[in-house]
């Protein structure tokens, strides 16, 4: 029965907020837009966005304005005050737009939000969830289209979530906003239309757990966010030519659930890592980095990193599928590795 | 508005002490090589933070700076385990992990002093804005400096405070210099409290050495503030005394007569002045408070300077809740 409901993984993120605002009175929502100029204050007014990509929209009518906040476009000022609420007793959940603009916020995210609780002895909590989009794929050019969730593992304090389904996105939003500490959330603008399976009563997937979405033997290839429907599309490609492809899914960054990862590397003796994200200090290269130095004896043939290349996200369409790794990319690595 | 009584001027007059002979100590203690780090000194600058937070209630909230032991001896912090914090001992209020620049207490609704620039404004909005949420008739108080009304955040913040009606009270303490820099070359006004009607709030100036000014202005705003009225922006005419670290001695960007001309309008002196001429207090019952806060003081430094020190492994506690380590 419940098996056989869909919902998109936008909906799905609806459907987490809209619960756990239902669940947990201190949990507030706000952002740029994401009511969106509702034209009227009544109770049950429509909201006109929603968000850039409307998944907000309808939480207004059902909660209201108190709990539903528009903010300027300020967005070092919105970031720092859902932190500052945070540690006095909210749950907020801000929504930075696009992670491009992380830039504007990023003192209050890594100076402050991540490390008051350290920095404080461990006698604060920082339960804020900060919501972005991510990843190429639209024409959206240089300042709309980056991962770079890179950025965000690399500073201690955060967390970091990037769902690759409907199933897994709304139960890591649950998880991240009952979290005493700050996570980054981050959806993938072209896996928002997904569909897939998601329950209706509300659900944890937990931060920190790898999920292997294949089971193969003989190569593990891990793939974060949108290039995990490419690995699986790879993988099928190669079943057909006898090769059993192994794909995980870390589904968060931070904490990375080294164990699973280890685990898959030291079945199957080889390694690939496919990253949207731009190739130097990255999450590929740190997973590369961690099987060098904690399986490198299970290895049978050189760690290779599928990327994008170093460069920003160009806008034509010709040269943005370029920079996108591509299900032939990983297939033809996936063949390099097992030549080897 | 009510003078306030004599017996909250003693209590102002102790916490200003509190806070001198605070920083005079640690002043010392950092010379003699037994305080790790950086210290940024508040002396001269006593009436603003004891002014502002004697209007506060335990529960309400700060958001302090890079020199911040005034406001957190003023909002109700102990000497004793301020102190350990400097001496990076685990008795210290953050255990060794936040020293002198990240001293914090959220019990205390000490939301942190802070080694950025105008970082603690937005975080207070938050904290405004939690109060303002949960009903509580809390308010929230921003500490900063004249420096950073030149930051983003300040014009951010100013505007989301405003926006949002927010139960705050922006403090800025203008002390003259955003570090060596004065304020004639760093900004076009001098009365920072005019930048309040851009954002569609009230602002005030005061003096900044003078305890009644601000305790007057600091009583309306949180008044207002209360009773839904939204946020003040009052900017508080101050100065340095010393450098603005321990290790400026504050003489080469500043003409001796300046600090002098400002060291005859010491905070302090001027209240007691107050409190012996126009209140009837004996000198000699201040000299005895003087001395029962140096005692006080002395057992607090004996206390951090026998407390422990962290363990080297503790570097990894405290990072995540529910004891997750890196």
């Amino acid at each position: 029965m419940s098996e056989e409901r869909t919902l998109t993984l936008g909906g799905a993120i609806h459907e987490a907020l809209h619960q756990e605002m239902e669940r947990d009175s201190t949990v507030i929502i706000m952002g740029e837009d994401i009511v969106g100029g509702a034209g009227s204050d009544e109770p049950g007014a429509e909201d006109s966005w929603g968000g850039p990509m409307g998944i907000t929209r309808g939480l207004v009518g059902k909660f209201g304005r108190e709990r539903v906040r528009d903010t300027p476009i300020s967005e070092a000022g919105f970031i720092g005050a859902a932190i500052g609420a945070a540690v006095t007793g909210l749950r907020p959940v801000a929504a930075l737009m696009f992670v491009d603009f992380f830039g504007i916020p990023m003192d209050q995210i890594y100076n402050q939000g991540a490390k008051l609780r350290y920095m404080f002895g461990g006698k604060a909590k920082v339960p804020v969830v900060i919501r972005a989009l991510i990843g190429a794929g639209v024409n959206a050019a240089a300042q709309h289209s980056q991962t770079l969730y890179s950025i965000f593992t690399h500073i201690p304090g955060l967390k970091v979530a990037v769902p690759s389904t409907p199933y897994d996105a709304k139960g890591l939003m649950c998880a991240a906003i009952r979290d005493d500490d700050p996570v980054f959330f981050l959806e993938h603008k072209t896996l928002l239309g997904q569909k897939g399976h998601v329950p209706e009563e509300p659900y944890i997937v937990p931060l920190g757990q790898a999920l292997v979405r294949r089971e193969g033997s003989d190569v593990t290839v891990v793939a974060i966010a949108k290039m995990v429907e490419v690995a699986l599309a790879a993988a099928e490609e190669l079943a057909a030519e006898g090769v059993n492809v192994e794909v995980v899914d870390p589904r968060t960054l931070s904490p990375l659930d080294t164990r699973t990862i280890l685990e898959s590397v030291e079945k199957t003796g080889r390694l690939i890592i496919v990253d949207e994200d731009t190739p130097r200090c990255s999450l590929a290269t740190d997973i590369a980095a961690l099987a060098a130095d904690e399986a490198f004896y299970s290895l049978e043939a050189p760690i290779k990193r599928v990327t994008a290349p170093h460069t920003p996200v160009p806008f034509s369409p010709t040269l943005e599928a370029a920079y996108i790794p591509s299900k032939a990319q990983v297939a033809a690595t996936i063949r390099e590795v097992m030549s080897a | 508005m009510p003078r306030p009584s004599k017996e909250l001027m003693l209590q102002m007059y102790r916490k200003m002490m509190e806070i001198r002979q605070f920083e005079e100590a640690a002043s010392e203690l950092y010379q003699r090589g037994e305080l790790p780090g950086f210290l940024h000194l508040y002396i001269g600058e006593e009436a603003t933070a004891v002014g502002v937070c004697s209007n506060l209630n335990d529960d309400d909230y700060i958001t302090s700076t890079h020199r911040g032991h005034g406001h957190f001896i003023a909002k109700g912090g102990k000497r004793d385990r301020m102190m350990a914090e400097l001496f990076a001992k685990t008795t210290g209020y953050c255990k060794g992990k936040g020293g002198s620049m990240h001293i914090a207490d959220v019990s205390l609704g000490i939301l942190g002093a802070n080694g950025v620039v105008g970082a603690g404004i937005p975080m207070a909005n938050g904290a405004a804005l939690s109060a303002k949420m949960q009903g509580t008739k809390k308010v929230a108080v921003a500490f900063f400096g004249d420096g950073a009304t030149n930051q983003g955040v300040f014009h951010e913040s100013l505007n989301l405070a405003a926006v949002w009606e927010l139960p705050e009270i922006l403090v800025c303490e203008n002390n003259q210099y955003g570090m060596g820099t004065p304020q004639r070359e760093h900004q076009k006004v001098t009365d920072i409290s005019i930048r309040a009607e851009s954002y569609g709030m009230p602002g005030i100036r005061v003096d900044g050495n003078n305890i009644f000014e601000v305790y007057d202005a600091t009583y309306e705003a949180v008044e207002r503030a209360r009773n839904g009225g939204g946020p003040t922006l009052i900017d508080c005419n101050t100065y340095r005394f010393r450098g603005h670290h321990i290790g400026d001695p504050g003489t080469s960007y500043r003409d001796r007569t300046e600090v002098e001309e400002w060291q005859k309008r010491d905070p302090i002196a001027y209240l007691k002045k107050v409190l012996v001429e126009e209140e009837s207090v004996a000198e000699t019952d201040l000299e005895a408070i003087d001395q029962e806060l140096r005692d006080d003081l002395e057992a607090a430094i004996d206390f951090a300077r026998s407390s422990p020190s962290p363990r080297p492994e503790d570097a990894l506690e405290d990072l995540y809740a529910g004891g997750i380590r890196p």
